[in-house]
């Protein structure tokens, strides 16, 4: 079976962004960039199924500028046979996302899809569900748990309040929490090898999706900033300024 | 035109992040209806119908819309969503199952995690964990949005009276089947609803340290639990009492952080919280910069005096 791995290239998750003194956006000029920590997960559990004899070729997808091409090295580098960077300079919102992964779905006829469940940076959580939804395929999200047994997989969701464990019929498009695995470390050699990988470029119109952005961003500002408070020198002040000052309990 | 809210229920009673998303939804049109998806969900319907604000609930019900899956789910969305102007689904887990799926079919663009209606088409959402605000312009005809239940008040349970109309339900699509769920039964409020939250961290060192310590607590102050991610981790507590980014936003009247450093990641989840409480024996934890009150001490002898003074 063929897994579809779609991987973002976002600011390392490390890095506190700054806002633009401008409100046009966050300031991503010379800072740390890395594979979406969900995406790494999912990279990670196709290796995973691929070692178990489950999977036999991995892809691993990223729509997005150049530097793109440095995510899917390092998805290479963790495990995956080949890469196809769908080359983009303008911004790529989670629609333009889902249709580009769509067309290549259906070129590449993938039996399960993983992807992370959202990308830190813009914190959408879309892509995977729009993806399912426009290929015509069951989801599951948030998954914390992937067998993959007779064309099924059942996967066991996080979910509010706990777990809940669903069967797919495959192909199928799962999503990754933080759960699922420990993404391994990438090993000097396997990055060599990474390099001698094959990684396709393709550009949108290749695949006949048309990638126009349906949000406009007005402005980005700072969050309001909490006023810093007092350091209590014991319990006692404590439970008092929460009775008589706070007012909670 | 109107706006359409998607509830989340037990199919006997309606979530609470639900009347949230009226509040949202009154912000984004004068007429809201609320849609009940579910199977034997004729009380949850009924409740629906007395959140004030709400003039029409429409109310689906079939054996393949009992457990929330996301393609019979969103076909029901789907089946009613060319009369509105605007859907709305609470941000919790089962809302950002769903809402993409409708979304994408309708070939329209998600604002997720809205924080604030500013106009018809223009909202408020945090990016970069909540380091920064965008302000969104939504050029699609219908706007599907996921609304972050912390940002809005939540609208009156009862008091309203509007009509329920019964939906033909859509057919189950087949792709996904429920097999079971483990979820957890407490006497304690929802985490993402209540109104004090004690939340642990990996200075607890041991599951069995961390329930010790914060359980009467957490009693004491009719809190519920939650976690940051390493004690989640480290397995001291459950996955779903995980509060940040990418776990729960809360933001109760009370947050007790309890030997939590404050990554970001984890700020990202409470820092919204009325009034912040923080027991850390490092002075330079990242926790104490947000907190109103902080304590400076081992928690293994602070806890224990806060419960006796309480």
């Amino acid at each position: 079976m063929k897994v579809l791995v779609p991987v973002k290239r976002v600011v390392d998750y490390n890095v506190k962004v700054r806002v633009k003194s401008d409100g046009t956006g966050v300031d991503i000029a010379n800072v740390k960039m890395s594979m979406n920590p969900f995406d790494e997960i999912a990279v990670e559990e196709a290796v995973r199924l691929k070692e178990k004899g489950v999977v036999t070729e991995i892809v691993a997808v990223s729509c997005g500028v150049t530097q793109c091409q440095e995510t899917l090295r390092t998805a290479m580098a963790i495990g995956a046979d080949r890469a196809i960077l769908v080359e983009c300079a303008d911004e790529l919102q989670p629609l333009a996302v889902a249709k580009l992964l769509n067309a290549l779905v259906t070129k590449e006829q993938p039996g399960l899809i993983i992807l992370g469940k959202q990308a830190i940076d813009d914190d959408c959580n879309q892509t995977g569900q729009m993806l399912a939804a426009l290929a015509g395929l069951p989801q599951a999200t948030y998954a914390s748990k992937i067998e993959i047994s007779d064309g099924q997989a059942t996967i066991t969701r996080e979910v509010d309040g706990g777990m809940e464990t669903l069967k797919l019929k495959l192909p199928a498009v799962v999503t990754t929490d933080l759960r699922l695995n420990e993404p391994r470390y990438v090993t000097l050699p396997n990055i060599m090898k990474a390099k001698k990988k094959p990684l396709e470029v393709l550009k949108p119109a290749d695949l006949g999706v048309d990638v126009a952005p349906r949000i406009k961003t007005l402005k980005v500002s700072e969050p309001p900033k909490r006023g810093a408070g007092i350091k209590v020198p014991d319990v006692a002040t404590l439970v008092a300024k929460l009775k008589n000052e706070a007012k909670v309990i | 035109m109107s706006a359409l809210v998607f509830a989340e229920h037990d199919n006997l009673s309606i979530k609470g992040a639900t009347l949230n998303t009226v509040t949202a939804a009154l912000a984004c049109s004068g007429e809201v209806h609320v849609l009940v998806a579910g199977h034997e969900a004729a009380a949850a319907a009924a409740a629906a119908a007395q959140i004030v604000g709400v003039s029409k609930v429409l109310h689906a019900d079939a054996p393949g819309l009992n457990h929330g899956l996301a393609e019979t789910t969103a076909a029901q969305v789907l089946a009613v969503a060319s009369g509105y102007s605007h859907i709305l689904f609470p941000a919790t887990a089962s809302g950002k199952n769903i809402a993409p799926r409708v979304a994408a079919l309708l070939d329209v663009a998600q604002i997720s995690d809205a924080t604030k209606v500013i106009s018809g088409d223009t909202f408020e959402r945090p990016i970069y964990a909540g380091n920064a605000i965008a302000t969104v312009l939504s050029t699609d005809a219908i706007k599907v949005i996921t609304v972050r239940t912390t940002g809005f008040d939540a609208a009156a349970a009862a008091g309203g009276n509007a009509v329920v109309e019964v939906l033909a339900a859509a057919a189950d699509t087949g792709g996904s089947t429920f097999i079971g769920s483990e979820i957890a039964k407490s006497d304690r409020p929802e985490l993402t609803a209540a109104k004090v939250i004690v939340s642990g961290g990996r200075a607890l060192g041991s599951s069995e340290k961390f329930n010790e310590v914060l359980l009467p607590l957490a009693d004491k102050l009719g809190a519920a639990l939650g976690a940051s991610r390493a004690a989640v981790d480290a397995g001291y507590a459950p996955n779903d009492w995980q509060v940040g980014q990418t776990g729960k936003i809360v933001a109760p009247q009370l947050y007790v952080a309890i030997g939590i450093s404050g990554a970001i990641q984890h700020l990202a989840g409470m820092k919204d919280s009325k009034v912040i409480v923080a027991i850390n024996k490092d002075a330079e934890a990242p926790i104490f910069s947000v907190a109103d009150y902080g304590l400076e001490a081992d928690l293994f002898t602070a806890v224990p005096e806060l419960i006796e003074k309480l």
